[in-house]
């Protein structure tokens, strides 16, 4: 007992320097926990934001903003049980500052309210559901993306100046599907002569074409990410629809990662997307270039944004050197002061981009297809629930 | 609604049941001969499609894709039923569900690692690329016309296979009484390693004419799965004739769900509602159906004797 207590005060002994010495921050990497989807389905998402983010740690030789970083990358497989166990190990046993990588929104609305409380900070590379930039706003939540509608509303205003008289629009049933149609109809003032809600997974659209070549509409909407639309997009096709009836989506459908599976048949979609290859500044050159060079292979959007995820973060450590002074990195957060891939970026009040939407649409480039933009849907767009957000 | 719109979704949901057919065709009869619940029978589906879409691009020809696909995934299946299935014939259903998840995971691993996570390319050969105009004003997919064609020769095939040859003696058999087949000196190991690799190249079959129209990539079999076992019980556990009726059932009911439902509801609804509340309930309609049957016949439509 006696030799035990012995042990006990000379360990605490030892350990006392540290704890009451200086802060150690100077010597200690930013821990930078992320969690996204690199397994199953969907997994090409995670991977590319992955590839993204670790591509501007690299650039900086392991540091971001001249400080020296350790990224934690770990699978949720996009389940949000897997993904709330991974957050709260990271939290708790690995006391990470920054958190970042979830693609989907359900798996956010499951994360990130709970490790922000914490004070983690959270950088949203991809998901931008409407609870979190809304009524569900936090300090340390910031997303570098998009807010989730806004890239349907881009849409919806395309359609509308193009002079379509009617459209039929289509979606999972699911949170962000309706979203994606709401969001459309923001800004599209025509008549919508079918409005159509699918099943989330469903890859058999024979039921829904052949009631949307009845209905006759003057353009199509569809919101449908991942294998979703590719089926989506061969199937109307195969149907005969393409170059009958204009098709109009998001970029998720017609992304990097995506075309190479759809094939010609997307040739010639016209598509929304705050990102483009072709977007013409020395940031998006250097990471298109450093990309290829990096993995054998084109960027995609997600990729895009997981660069950007670093190097906004990036921006932040360079002026504050750490995350010791929770206000001042939050500070240098708002601040966006970071070039962009996409050019002109700030945020809005609920840490929402406001940004300049794209409209691309679908070539040829050789044999490799790929995004080409023709024209601009908004310029400095925000989101619709900055309003609601009290923080 | 017009004549020619009913005609086009009942052949959709024709196509769809057909191919659910060729997936629960070897399903069934691994539930029913090796008492077996292979979740990982929709990863086979996925090997299937993976090797066409590979296959179609080397070569430049579906055809061949398709060729290779079905002897390549057969083969798959009889290792894995040499090296892991077998073990699991005897243990009762809770390990044969633990294991078989396990190749789920494997087999999307694996797959990924081989061609990488993004999707593959799969298109239709040329000649299939296009329309038929079955009737003036009703233009179909070629290669889904196809696929309906494909399925049912293939049924066809197999309901003679079963019911003419010694194989299918043996297998009939082997459904209704497994102790007694073994009894008889059947070699009910080769018997079943048979069995395995046949239901695969019928699975791989599905996968390699889904590819086309549905979009390849890791984790395409899971989902396909879940209709798959609603067919097979809805049918009668090891029955080929009843996964047969069974999967155009369910195909039809799951087409004329979403496709006539929110119709018939704005009949007496107001349109958003409607939309709303038909999408609904045709989700659930292939999950009623196989409710309404087993209060029906509890074994399924056509359980084999035994």
């Amino acid at each position: 007992m006696k030799l035990r207590m012995t042990a006990l005060a000379a360990a605490t002994l030892a350990a006392l320097p540290f704890a009451a010495g200086a802060p150690a921050q100077a010597a200690d990497p930013v821990k930078i926990g992320m969690i996204t989807t690199l397994s199953g389905g969907g997994s090409g998402l995670g991977i590319d934001i992955r590839d993204g983010f670790l591509l501007a740690v690299e650039e900086g030789g392991g540091q971001l903003g001249g400080v020296p970083v350790e990224v934690l990358v770990e699978d949720d497989a996009r389940k949000p049980d897997v993904a709330t166990e991974i957050a709260n190990r990271m939290v708790e046993r690995d006391e990470v500052d920054i958190m970042t990588g979830i693609v989907w929104s359900n798996l956010a609305i499951a994360v990130v309210p709970k490790v922000t409380r914490e004070g983690v900070f959270y950088i949203s590379p991809n998901a931008g559901p409407s609870l979190l930039a809304g009524r569900g706003c936090h300090e340390n939540y910031f997303n570098v993306a998009w807010q989730n509608d806004n890239l349907h509303e881009a849409m919806g205003q395309y359609v509308q100046d193009q002079g379509f008289e009617t459209a039929y629009i289509l979606a999972p049933n699911y949170p962000a599907g309706q979203d994606a149609l709401a969001g459309f109809k923001r800004y599209y003032k025509g008549e919508i002569v079918g409005e159509v809600y699918t099943q989330l997974g469903q890859t058999d659209y024979a039921a829904e074409l052949a009631a949307l070549r009845d209905a006759d509409p003057d353009a199509v909407f569809f919101f449908l990410p991942g294998g979703m639309g590719i089926s989506f997009i061969k199937q109307y096709d195969q149907a005969g629809l393409n170059g009958e009836i204009p098709l109009f989506g998001p970029a998720f459908s017609f992304d990097q990662g995506i075309l190479g599976a759809v094939g010609d048949a997307a040739l010639g979609v016209v598509n929304s997307s705050q990102w483009n290859k072709d977007i013409d500044n020395a940031a998006n050159k250097n990471f298109v270039e450093g990309f290829r060079k990096a993995y054998g292979r084109l960027p995609s959007l997600y990729a895009s944004q997981g660069y950007d995820a670093a190097k906004l973060i990036a921006s932040a450590l360079a002026k504050t050197g750490g995350v010791g002074d929770r206000d001042a990195f939050r500070a240098a957060l708002e601040a966006a002061d970071f070039e962009s891939t996409r050019g002109a970026f700030r945020f809005n009040s609920n840490h929402h981009p406001i940004q300049t939407i794209y409209v691309r649409e679908v070539v040829k480039e050789g044999e490799v297809l790929t995004n080409r933009i023709v024209g601009t849907a908004f310029e400095e767009h925000g989101d619709a629930y900055a309003e609601e957000c009290s923080m | 609604m017009s004549f020619l719109l009913i005609l086009e979704q009942t052949l959709n949901g024709l196509q769809f049941g057909v191919m659910l057919f060729l997936i629960a065709a070897g399903l069934t009869l691994v539930l029913g001969i090796m008492n077996l619940v292979n979740l990982a029978h929709g990863s086979l589906y996925m090997v299937g499609a993976f090797v066409c879409a590979w296959v179609s691009v080397e070569t430049d020809s579906f055809l061949l894709g398709l060729a290779a696909a079905l002897p390549a995934t057969a083969l798959v299946a009889s290792v894995v039923e040499l090296l892991v299935v077998r073990r699991l014939y005897s243990r009762d259903h809770l390990d044969q569900v633990l294991a078989t998840f396990g190749l789920i995971l494997f087999f999307n691993e694996a797959t990924k690692m081989i061609w990488g996570a993004r999707p593959l390319r799969l298109d239709p050969p040329d000649f299939l690329s296009g329309t038929v105009e079955l009737l003036p004003g009703a233009p179909y997919p070629a290669f889904r016309l196809a696929v309906i064609l494909v399925g049912l020769a293939v049924a066809l095939g197999l309901f003679l296979l079963v019911t003419r040859t010694r194989l299918g003696m043996l297998i009939r058999a082997g459904a209704s009484n497994r102790e007694m087949v073994s009894a008889l000196g059947v070699d009910i190991d080769r018997l079943y390693t048979v069995v395995f690799a046949l239901g695969a190249a019928l699975t791989a079959l599905a996968g390699a004419m889904a590819g086309p129209i549905y979009s390849v990539e890791i984790g395409m079999g899971e989902s396909v799965l879940i209709p798959v076992f609603v067919v097979i019980v809805i049918g009668g556990i090891g029955s080929i004739r009843g996964a047969f009726v069974a999967a155009l059932l369910v195909g039809l009911t799951f087409v004329w769900g979403r496709a006539f439902l929110p119709g018939l509801f704005g009949l007496v609804l107001e349109p958003s509602t409607a939309s709303t509340l038909g999408s609904a309930i045709s989700a659930m309609a292939i999950y009623i159906l196989m409710a309404a049957v087993l209060i029906w016949r509890p074994r399924g439509l056509f359980p084999p004797h035994g």
